[in-house]
């Protein structure tokens, strides 16, 4: 999983059926400490995140295993809302 | 799977329903000689790893099978703890 934070939403009225009424965000991966890095890309949002928190993304197949995801056409959803990052060094 | 040391963890609270009880842990990949190697990211643990230690993880789906038959939506997950490597 990747950390990013919110930067946006996305409308799209013509779509694929099975993303009717899911919320898609877009997100900028960041690294641990906070810094933003590569490219925006869309997520799908589970866990109702909006824009300006950081979150959790799991991309690739596990994505589709997010609640109400199954067989939907989606390569990135957003898991949890991260509250703290710990780092020792 | 890939070698890696775990540098951080991460606290959510909002989170999907089946990440519940699970720790998340950022990691850092490494190389055969031990230098840092990519890009830190975060993921889930099957075996009780904590800060600090070298682990090894999967990519990919596989990372949500240490939970089966809860399907944990996780495309990163650490699998083991290295107590020595070697290289010839």
């Amino acid at each position: 999983m990747i950390l990013a934070r919110i930067v946006g939403t996305v409308v799209a009225t013509r779509k694929d059926p099975r993303l009717v009424s899911n919320k898609l965000l877009v997100a900028r991966p960041m690294d641990p400490h906070g810094k933003s890095e590569g490219s925006y890309l869309v997520a799908v949002d589970t866990v109702d995140a909006g824009v300006g928190e950081t979150v959790l993304i799991v991309s690739g197949s596990s994505a589709r295993m997010a609640s109400g995801m199954k067989d939907c056409p989606v390569d990135a959803a957003v898991v949890g809302i991260v509250d703290t990052v710990d780092l020792v060094e | 799977m890939q070698l890696a040391r775990v540098i951080g963890d991460v606290v959510a609270t909002r989170k999907e329903a089946s990440y519940e009880g699970l720790k998340l842990l950022v990691i850092q990949p490494l190389a055969a000689d031990g230098g840092d190697v990519g890009r830190p990211l975060v993921a889930v643990d099957a075996v009780g790893a904590g800060v600090g230690e070298r682990v090894f993880f999967v990519r990919g789906k596989e990372a949500s099978f240490p939970f089966l038959p809860t399907e944990v939506p996780a495309d990163a997950g650490i699998v083991g703890i290295v107590d020595h490597w070697s290289t010839t």
